[in-house]
């Protein structure tokens, strides 16, 4: 079974701090990761690779330095490694992200199953995954907790919901998110390693996956970003000061006023 | 990169903004910054800049697309047969917006009978409901919502489609815009429509919420938006009012899913799920033991809430994934939100920061949370808790 993952390079949030004056975000010295989610995705289509057979393509799409997300794929064991890179993917939202994704998927071929993290720690939006299903005209299987049952022409899923979740059963190929529950990451074997010292990315443009550039990047892109700005600093509050039970007792009082019991 | 741009004159060369950027877009060049091929367009460097010396290309909302396009419409969720929350926070502001634009609200109902909660959308501020049932409506299969969503759209052309940010909606709504060509924004807290253009400003978080971001869609239509839970306020329901209900049966043809529901498994225990509650009582490493978590079940008992989790008690074991409140788990959004023995890592504050009242319990005075927290008890939540219990359940329904 031929699986591809698409994964992304986003500033590491755990390194991030909020400066207090300013509520801004600090980025000094953050440095650029593969995005969390991304990492249960490539580790769930190992694992497929493992009990099933077939390979794993890692796919991203992102500037010169995105390489290195691929890179690390391979580390952990991913076969190939694709990048999108080019000026005319530039700004794109998640319809022209998606559009992009899809003519790559097409372009490698085969492909049996795509995952992807259930959103991108950056942007947080978790429409690319559907979209790009949309696109590939593909069943799209979202917040996937645990793969059940793979065979080669279906696969049945556990998907997360509000209350629990719903096993779910689809043909393939599909489309599948998953959430962090899914698995625990390997770390990169030292083969792995080895192999990443002297991998080189497919670097696709447009033309090499057969992309109508209207559609692609900032200018393919129907939402636009108006501004952006910081939310007002919240700030902290009153410290209820004394011994507990008197600190408790006048918590209790100021929740009691405010009507939450 | 035509979107972001340096002012030549105002740019002092300070690099805060190369500090900034999350992609390495940005280039000293002569002494002032360089904005090169690699950006992204997110925007970050804008409010980084101490000088005001990058500027984000603004949308010229001047442009509308030229085919007409009009009406507001919802769609309102069910589960288990009943409305959503957010499906009424919507129709509340589906309405303004309605209103606001002189046009009409439609809410959108899917399931396998939806006579009696298209009623209630009715007097939930509807002008029109479109209903649709099939059997296939009754769970969720993506496909069949999508289908039965684009269907009802296709022919008419809506100006503005909204759906709530839910499990459902965020999975299928998706595909309804990449079908209709259109833009979608995930997730916003915030809808008003611009004054000089009449173009639906969406705003939302990014960055786990520590920037916002106002986006438009100004050229296609749809514009569409999922919104967060319990941003929105729902309106009352007025039994009196009066709308027209179409509710469509013949899918024949239309609907046609790839995917099988097999099983449901429900496993939230208690009767409100962490997303939908209006208190929350959250427990982090501080509680030292999955036991202790009992203490929080109490408390939230007291309060008619649910228990939450920070990632720690997750990680160890003590409390199941779905209650993990921050990045890697839920936003949540209540009026109070409870927080014992929880340090206040940014990836935890993200996920609760907007809830209307905070409560810190935690025994270091340092601890990030207590700068969010609108009360802060600095003590050992394990003895501050009980107390907490005990002084609640005294004075509440007496």
């Amino acid at each position: 079974m031929k699986i591809v993952v698409c994964i992304k390079q986003v500033p590491d949030t755990v390194h991030v701090r909020i400066n207090e004056r300013t509520g801004a975000m600090e980025r000094e010295g953050v440095p650029a990761v593969v995005n969390p989610y991304d990492l249960y995705a490539l580790e769930e289509a190992l694992r497929l690779r493992e009990a099933h057979g077939g390979s794993v393509a890692a796919l991203t799409m992102g500037p010169p330095q995105a390489e290195a997300v691929l890179r690390e794929a391979i580390a952990l064991g991913a076969d190939e490694g694709y990048h999108l890179s080019g000026r005319e993917f530039a700004g794109g939202d998640t319809l022209a992200t998606s559009y992009a994704l899809a003519r790559a998927v097409e372009r490698i071929g085969e492909v049996r199953l795509v995952l992807c993290g259930k959103q991108a720690i950056d942007g947080d939006t978790a429409q690319v995954g559907p979209e790009l299903a949309e696109h590939l005209g593909l069943p799209f299987l979202g917040f996937v907790r645990r793969v059940r049952e793979a065979h080669p022409g279906r696969i049945v899923v556990e998907r997360m919901t509000e209350e629990g979740a719903d096993a779910v059963e689809s043909p393939l190929p599909a489309v599948l998110s998953v959430v962090k529950e899914i698995n625990t990451p390997r770390l990169p074997s030292l083969k792995g390693k080895m192999r990443a010292k002297s991998f080189k990315a497919t670097t696709w443009n447009a033309a090499a996956i057969g992309a109508d550039e209207t559609r692609l990047g900032f200018a393919g892109s129907p939402t636009k970003v108006v501004k952006v700005f910081h939310p007002e600093a919240r700030r902290g509050g009153e410290i209820i000061a004394g011994e507990p039970a008197e600190a408790v007792a006048r918590l209790a009082e100021r929740l009691r006023s405010q009507g939450f019991c | 990169m035509a979107t972001v741009r340096v002012l030549p004159v105002q740019c002092t060369g300070c690099g805060d903004c190369i500090a900034s950027c999350p992609v390495a877009a940005i280039e000293m060049r002569g002494g002032e910054a360089f904005i090169t091929d690699a950006c992204t367009a997110c925007g970050i460097c804008v409010t980084a800049c101490p000088a005001e010396a990058i500027e984000m290309e603004h949308v010229k909302p001047a442009a509308r697309p030229s085919e007409p396009s009009r009406g507001v419409w919802v769609f309102a969720e069910l589960r288990h047969g009943r409305l959503v929350g957010v499906s009424r926070e919507l129709v509340a502001k589906g309405r303004q917006l309605a209103d606001r634009t002189g046009t009409e609200l439609t809410a959108l109902v899917f399931g396998l009978d939806v006579g009696a909660p298209a009623r209630e959308l009715v007097a939930l501020g509807a002008d029109r409901v479109l209903g649709a049932e099939h059997p296939a409506l009754e769970l969720f299969h993506d496909d069949a919502y999508v289908e039965a969503c684009v269907a009802l759209a296709a022919g008419e052309r809506p100006e503005i489609m909204l759906c709530g940010g839910t499990v459902l909606g965020r999975a299928f709504f998706p595909r309804v815009a990449a079908r209709l060509g259109t833009g979608l924004t995930a997730d916003c807290t915030s809808l008003e429509i611009d004054g000089e253009s009449g173009i639906l400003l969406q705003t939302r978080p990014a960055y786990g919420g520590s920037l916002l971001a106002t986006i438009a869609c100004p050229d296609r239509r749809p514009q569409m938006a999922t919104v967060r839970p319990k941003v929105f306020t729902a309106g009352a329901a007025d039994p009196g009012r009066t709308g027209e209900i179409v509710i469509r049966r013949d899918w024949e043809g239309v609907i046609r899913p790839r995917t099988k529901v097999l099983e449901v498994l429900e496993e939230v225990v208690q009767t409100v799920n962490i997303a939908d509650a209006d208190i929350v009582v959250a427990g982090g490493r501080g509680m030292g033991s999955a036991e202790n978590f009992g203490l929080l079940e109490q408390l939230a008992k007291a309060l008619g809430g649910a228990v939450a989790a920070s990632r720690a008690p997750v990680d160890a074991g003590w409390v199941p994934y779905a209650r993990q409140v921050g990045q890697t788990g839920k936003t949540v959004c209540p009026k109070l939100y409870i927080a014992c023995g929880i340090s206040g890592q940014v990836q935890h504050l993200v996920g609760m920061q907007s809830a209307d009242v905070i409560v810190a319990i935690n025994k270091d005075p340092q601890a990030p949370i207590f700068s969010v927290a609108t009360y802060g008890i600095v003590g050992d939540a394990l003895e501050i808790v009980p107390l907490l219990i005990k002084a609640l359940g005294r004075g509440s329904r007496g």
